[in-house]
């Protein structure tokens, strides 16, 4: 650009020959280049707000646009990073002790219809029904023909269902992906696992939802991606829980029992081995609940955690274990065993032991007196703490859904009376598993145990109820239960066992007791001078009638069956016996 | 000067640009690639399930009860019991391997009679 001068000398000469003052030439110059230069800047800083407008309203469309795409669009995974659960995205296995699997998933097979794409609707449920017995042909064909556009057929069916129904050759039978829960081992371990239902259901995924046992307790952890998959790994042993079943089955079967359950418990960790109870269920095809009849029998119902019962004379070694605990005797204090009236309750023996029993064999002959009257030294309150201490009087913390149910029963007004029979088992309705862990506590050295079916990594040592010395005591005197007292049918060899038997009349519905049916618990550890598991193994209305009369007590009855249970899994454990035994075992001395 | 400057600038953008291009795609390729390989590994482990879910169903106790007891006259295998059971010093230790006797050393006269 030509710079125009401020004083061109062509017109300061006209001026000046004019007679003009050419300084008015200069400023009128001077002027207009000051006016040209603020038209310059005016028109650069437009040009400025302009970008800086576009600028602006660009960014903030570009913003606008993401944030209505992201809300409009539909949520998906980030592709590069799925972890190893998104992409497995199942229920996670359970495992037992030793890793061996006890629930699954495996890929099945949904069915479901869109009848307005099924051609020939009376054929295809006609097939249908033979596919599949539970399906009905008239009642299909009529929901075929309806005017519903989507219909579930069935929720999970196997490959061979999957392809019969495929060979109808109908458009309008579709499939979806499934993920089924199984337990491969059928009813084995039923009650400890319970069972799962489907949630919410699409038509290519379902939830898999937990409804009982540890399925239900475990549901968030199981079904949780943070954990990656990550198996539950229970404390059950599934070899050694098959045998116990398949005794306890026998043996109920032989007591002619109606019911029965079973408990294994690590004496240190309140890991439960083995739980059983009968009748059991296959949790791969769950029953419905019993709508009708006595909910007690009903199979679903899991009588080691659930079921609550007077328990009898089992009890009596709490009584005697706090008595020695408090120092108010020993194992040789004579006890006044002779019947006697307390208010209008009579206090009475099975059979007449003699005028005065050492609390030892108070225990040994499972005196009710003896008992009554060591409760009667100790006093309610004092026992009302120790049961309570022992865990005995509040729902056990073990991880079923079921576990808050079995909530003991007992007295709200702790008399004279009930202080009394508590001592002998009546009175008070606890469940098996809280026998086993309170015997765990009373015989591993005295710390408190609480049952739990997850395996454990680290020692768990809990507070002390008893001292070491006591809970040695009574392991000696819980052996000559078995070696001389009511449990003798209870001595296995190698393997010295231990325990309490307890038979408790079964409470009728007009609030007395009936005089022919029994609960026989027979409570027992092994091996006595350094126990490691204890067993609780306890027979509904038992009759062993193989007398001339029938017997009903636990010695008879639960006894023979507990012992039979040892026999079985203690090898199975890994427990060598500590006695030589006489069987030939196929070895030689060696000898030169 | 300008002029070679503003050249470099829009051959710097194009090659960005190109560059931009093929990474992108690239990238579309690999993400593809990962969600066939992660589909394929949950078909691998849908697969693992089942077999661990066969394996599991064909070993459970009471079908090699079963087993044990159909073969019984073949494998004769009786269940574990208490006598299985053996203390070490029942064991024979085994004889060491002293190898041929090459030079026989006479320790005793033969020929000496009582």
């Amino acid at each position: 650009m030509i710079r125009k001068p401020l004083r061109p000398l062509a017109r300061i000469f006209f001026a000046r020959s004019a007679g003009e003052n050419p300084d008015l030439i200069e400023y009128a110059n001077r002027r207009e280049r000051i006016e040209m230069q603020h038209e310059r800047i005016l028109r650069k800083t437009q040009r400025r707000l302009i970008m800086m407008g576009g600028i602006f309203i660009i960014s903030f469309g570009v913003i606008g646009m993401r944030m209505t795409a992201l809300a409009v669009s539909a949520p998906s995974e980030p592709k590069a990073r799925a972890t190893a659960a998104q992409i497995l995205a199942s229920r996670a296995d359970i495992i037992d002790r030793n890793n061996r699997v006890l629930a699954t998933n495996i890929e099945t097979h949904s069915l479901y219809a869109h009848p307005q794409h099924v051609v020939n609707p009376v054929t295809a449920a006609r097939q249908l029904a033979e596919i599949f017995p539970d399906i009905d042909a008239v009642k299909m064909e009529a929901r075929l023909k309806g005017a519903r556009k989507f219909l579930w057929l069935k929720s999970a069916i196997s490959p061979e269902e999957k392809q019969a129904v495929h060979d109808i050759g109908d458009p309008g039978l579709l499939f979806g992906p499934r993920e089924m829960r199984l337990y491969p081992n059928g009813q084995l371990a039923g009650h400890i696992l319970g069972g799962t239902t489907f949630g919410e259901q699409g038509v290519h995924s379902a939830e898999t939802l937990g409804i009982a046992g540890v399925e239900k307790a475990f549901d968030g952890f199981l079904r949780d991606p943070k954990f990656n998959g990550r198996p539950l790994q229970l404390s059950i042993d599934l070899s050694v829980q098959s045998a116990m079943e398949e005794v306890l089955y026998g043996g109920m079967r032989l007591m002619n029992a109606k019911a029965a359950s079973a408990v294994l418990m690590e004496v240190h960790t309140g890991e439960i081995l083995a739980l059983s109870s009968l009748p059991d269920f296959d949790p791969n095809n769950r029953p419905h609940m019993l709508t009708e009849g006595d909910q007690a029998d009903d199979p679903l119902f899991n009588r080691a955690v659930q079921g609550v019962y007077e328990l009898g004379s089992v009890f009596k070694t709490f009584a005697v274990a706090q008595a020695m605990e408090l120092g108010l005797v020993t194992a040789d204090t004579m006890i006044d065993t002779k019947r006697f009236r307390w208010g209008k309750y009579p206090i009475k023996d099975f059979k007449n032991y003699g005028p005065k029993l050492t609390v030892e064999n108070v225990l040994v002959k499972s005196s009710n007196v003896g008992t009554a009257r060591l409760s009667k030294m100790i006093g309610g309150e004092n026992q009302k703490t120790f049961l309570k201490n022992l865990g005995l009087l509040a729902a056990t913390p073990i991880e079923l859904v079921e576990g808050p149910t079995g909530k003991p029963q007992f007295p709200s007004n702790w008399s004279e009376i009930s202080t009394m029979t508590i001592s002998y088992g009546h009175g008070i309705s606890t469940s098996p598993v809280h026998l086993a862990s309170a015997y765990s506590t009373i015989v591993n050295g005295g710390t408190l145990v609480k049952p739990t079916v997850v395996k454990q990594t680290v020692p768990r040592i809990g507070e002390r109820i008893i001292s070491q010395k006591v809970s040695m005591r009574l392991r000696t005197m819980l052996r000559h239960v078995v070696t001389e007292g009511t449990a003798s049918f209870g001595e296995v060899p190698g393997y010295s066992v231990a325990g309490k038997t307890g038979t408790a009349d079964k409470p009728n519905n007009q609030g007395g007791y009936h005089k022919d049916k029994v609960l026989a618990t027979f409570a027992s550890f092994f091996p006595s001078a350094n126990p490691k598991y204890v067993l609780i193994v306890t027979l509904d209305e038992p009759e062993d009638r193989a007398g001339f009369e029938p017997r009903r007590t636990a010695g008879w009855t639960a006894v023979p069956v507990g012992a039979e249970v040892i026999r079985r899994v203690a090898p199975l454990l890994g427990l060598a016996p500590e006695i030589e035994t006489s069987g030939q075992n196929g070895l030689t001395l060696a000898s030169n | 000067m300008k002029h070679l400057f503003l050249g470099c600038l829009v051959v710097t953008v194009m090659a960005l640009a190109f560059w931009g291009y093929t990474e992108n795609y690239t990238t579309k390729n690999t993400l593809d690639n990962i969600s066939k390989l992660n589909k394929d590994i949950g078909l691998a482990h849908s697969r693992l399930r089942v077999l661990r879910a066969e394996w599991a169903y064909l070993n459970r106790p009471g079908r090699l009860l079963q087993l044990v007891n159909a073969n019984f006259e073949d494998l004769k295998l009786l269940q574990l019991t208490s006598d299985h059971f053996a203390r070490l010093e029942q064991i024979p230790y085994p004889e060491p391997n002293l190898g041929p006797i090459t030079e026989p050393v006479e320790v005793m006269k033969r020929d000496t009679s009582p």
